[in-house]
């Protein structure tokens, strides 16, 4: 690699751990007029920050707005990154589709608007249905945009029980295992995970990533 | 607007002078030093030659507030001004003199030795909230004769913040100031950049005792601050009311400035002191008391009106434990002191009516001080409007806006104090996964990190040899002819 674009993939990371969209816009504009393949530019570039900074979250070196100005920064980068990548018919390998939403009759969402940050950061497909949503209309989007998984948040201990009731639609469906939910929130334990027959749940947004991978088996 | 606590009004600090002064003349101050006699007598003040009581006029008392300096620093080891002493800045560090040391497995209180006071000096350096280090705890090891001393000279060696002391005799304070001399180079380096503070104790009521006033004068001549440690006990030791003993604090506190500055106009002296309420149930000195904190505020008060620097002694508790009343009645009186505005507030890491030091406390304290700083610190305006600025075009309504925003990466850390993990913000699983440990638990494991992280500071090897010979000198003629192994110092 040239001294050059080795420079350029440092910058990238350090733009996205800075958490300054701003640069990452024109660092990725930078490398499409020096050609550089838009998939090299996420993976040996910003992605590197994105993993950086969420290990620091992980150990509690970094804060959340940091994580979530990380995971913008990522977000605006790759949005100028995409036409290239269709335009050479190569779209960013995707790891997966994630439906999120809170539950009906919740409408708290700082913990999930996190998570869909995050997963978008770390290469998946997001579709945010955003608060107070009710079990048909997250299981009919995730149905008609093919989704891997649905990610259902809830911070009431009167609303938890929402998720679980979802779990029972889809399985009255047959839709799972094709469909794979995870569930979080701050009174959601393991525990109760288990207990509703969820596929997982975790505490923070770092660790929901970690879990979606290995969901769709690319941990 | 920095938020202030004040509990007495103008008028009412007018009177106390005014009656503080009445005390000076009758019943008079005993001054019980031959010395601070003289220096008074020379002045024309009247002293009954059997009972010592001086008369001291308002007069004298004013000469000598005219040439106190109202403000001045401690310097650590690289001669960095670190402790400000005036106006209305907030220090705080480690209790002095303790005799024990909770033992953080068995909950035994140890009497205390070398090891012990390196530890608490090993610890505090490591924590930024202690802008000092105190000579915390007696060393029962070393004879009597130089348990004072002893205590500097470890100081010195493990320490590079400035360091809160005291002597216990008259002789010892001459060697201790010498100590200071040599290490800082010469006599006059010591005095230019001082590196320590001596607490120097008037007795209750309204006596300046041998010892006291002896002490005084040789800091005094030797430009060392001095910081008044003034201890009227609320209905025992001083009148039950809370103005009435705050009124004899002041007499003390100016019969005290005023023998300092004639021994030496315009040497550093700090009002301070350990006032308490005397408990009517146990005959005890509760330091944790509400009555305790309100006292040292009401006196602090008093010296802003005359411009002085102020010490107390808060954040100490009376429980045995590092339990919740610890808790409590060193995170509410550390309150009270940063919200007074006091310049050094001693007392973290004690506990039983400051007889016993922990380790432990000292990192739990910190806590508590951080967030008594944060208050001191108040709500500021960071912009130009307050809130319409943040609500631009990409707000859309949803509860994460504002993670998104610079602003907020730019100024979280200013707005909210970030704790340590003492503080436990956990969510229940990770907490148990963690050990379902309580504070106690956590500070634990936070001292065995903090011990495990010190490392001694570089000093220079010829400035070690020299504060070694000097102290081994002292010990030989206190009748020891070693001092004790220092683990991880050679000295050659």
């Amino acid at each position: 690699m040239s001294e050059e674009l080795e420079k350029l993939f440092k910058d990238m990371a350090q733009s996205i751990i800075d958490g300054d969209s701003d640069l990452s816009v024109e660092l990725a504009q930078k490398s499409i007029e020096m050609n550089v393949p838009p998939l090299d530019a996420i993976t040996k570039g910003f992605v590197v920050g994105v993993n950086y900074i969420g290990d620091q979250f992980g150990a509690g070196e970094a804060f959340l707005p940091e994580l979530v100005m990380a995971g913008e920064a990522m977000k605006a980068a790759v949005a100028t990154l995409e036409p290239e990548l269709l335009k050479l018919g190569e779209a960013r390998e995707t790891m997966g589709k994630v439906v999120l939403a809170t539950v009906e009759g919740d409408i708290h969402e700082i913990g999930k608007t996190l998570v869909g940050t995050m997963l978008s950061a770390s290469g998946f497909e997001v579709t945010d249905l955003g608060v107070d949503q009710p079990a048909e209309k997250i299981i009919g989007k995730a149905l008609d945009w093919n989704a891997d998984i649905i990610g259902l948040s809830a911070l009431l201990t009167t609303t938890m029980v929402r998720q679980r009731e979802l779990i029972e639609e889809l399985d009255k469906e047959n839709l799972r295992p094709r469909i794979k939910v995870m569930v979080g929130g701050a009174p959601i334990t393991r525990d109760w995970a288990t207990k509703i027959k969820a596929d997982g749940t975790s505490e923070d947004a770092v660790g929901a990533v970690a879990l979606a991978k290995q969901l769709v088996g690319k941990a | 607007m920095r938020p202030k606590l004040t509990l007495l009004s103008d008028e009412i600090i007018a009177r106390i002078l005014a009656e503080a002064y009445e005390l000076l003349l009758k019943p008079g101050i005993k001054v019980q030093n031959e010395e601070a006699r003289d220096l008074l007598r020379r002045e024309g003040v009247v002293i009954d030659p059997e009972t010592h009581v001086a008369q001291i006029p308002a007069s004298l008392v004013q000469r000598a507030l005219e040439s106190v300096p109202r403000e001045f620093y401690l310097y650590d080891y690289h001669g960095n001004p670190t402790v400000h002493y005036g106006g209305d800045s907030v220090h705080f560090d480690p209790g002095s003199s303790g005799i024990t040391m909770l033992n953080p497995n068995t909950l035994e209180h140890d009497t205390t030795e070398t090891e012990h006071l390196l530890r608490l000096i090993k610890v505090a350096e490591q924590i930024p909230q202690y802008d000092a280090q105190s000579t915390a705890v007696i060393c029962h090891d070393v004879p009597k004769d130089i348990q004072d001393s002893y205590r500097l000279y470890l100081a010195l060696l493990y320490s590079k913040k400035p360091i809160v002391t005291g002597a216990f005799t008259n002789k010892t304070v001459q060697e201790m100031i010498d100590m200071l001399a040599l290490f800082a180079g010469s006599p006059e380096a010591a005095r230019e950049k001082p590196r320590a503070i001596f607490d120097v104790c008037p007795a209750p009521p309204l006596i300046w005792s041998n010892f006291g006033a002896g002490n005084l004068i040789k800091l005094a001549r030797a430009g060392i601050p001095a910081e008044i440690v003034s201890v009227p006990l609320a209905g025992a030791a001083a009148p039950v009311t809370m103005l009435g003993t705050v009124t004899q604090h002041t007499a003390e506190c100016l019969a005290g400035i005023t023998i300092h500055q004639l021994a030496h106009p315009g040497s550093p002296i700090v009002w301070g002191g350990a006032a308490a309420i005397f408990d009517m149930k146990k005959g005890a000195t509760p330091m944790g008391a509400i009555e305790t904190a309100m006292l040292d505020c009401s006196y602090a008060q008093v010296a802003k009106t005359l411009g002085m620097p102020t010490h107390t002694y808060l954040g100490a508790t009376d429980s045995k434990l590092v339990d919740a009343q610890a808790g409590l009645e060193s995170g509410i009186s550390a309150m009270v002191g940063a919200l007074s505005g006091i310049n050094m507030i001693s007392g973290s890491g004690m506990l039983d009516f400051l007889a016993c030091h922990s380790a432990e406390k000292l990192v739990i304290d910190a806590e508590g001080i951080a967030m008594a700083k944060r208050m001191v610190m108040g709500v500021k305006q960071h912009t130009d409007t307050l809130a319409t600025g943040f609500y631009d075009d990409k707000i859309n309504f949803k509860g994460g806006d504002f993670l998104k925003q610079k602003i907020t990466m730019k100024l979280f850390r200013e707005e909210q104090h970030l704790p340590s993990d003492i503080i436990d913000r956990n969510s229940t699983r990770q907490w148990k996964e963690s050990g379902s440990l309580d504070a106690f638990g956590r500070a634990k494991l936070r001292v065995k990190e903090l011990l495990a992280s010190y490392t001694r500071p570089e000093l220079d090897p010829d400035q070690i040899a020299r504060l070694h010979s000097f102290m081994l000198d002292l010990a030989k003629k206190a009748g020891i002819e070693e001092l004790p192994r220092l683990e991880d110092l050679e000295v050659a």
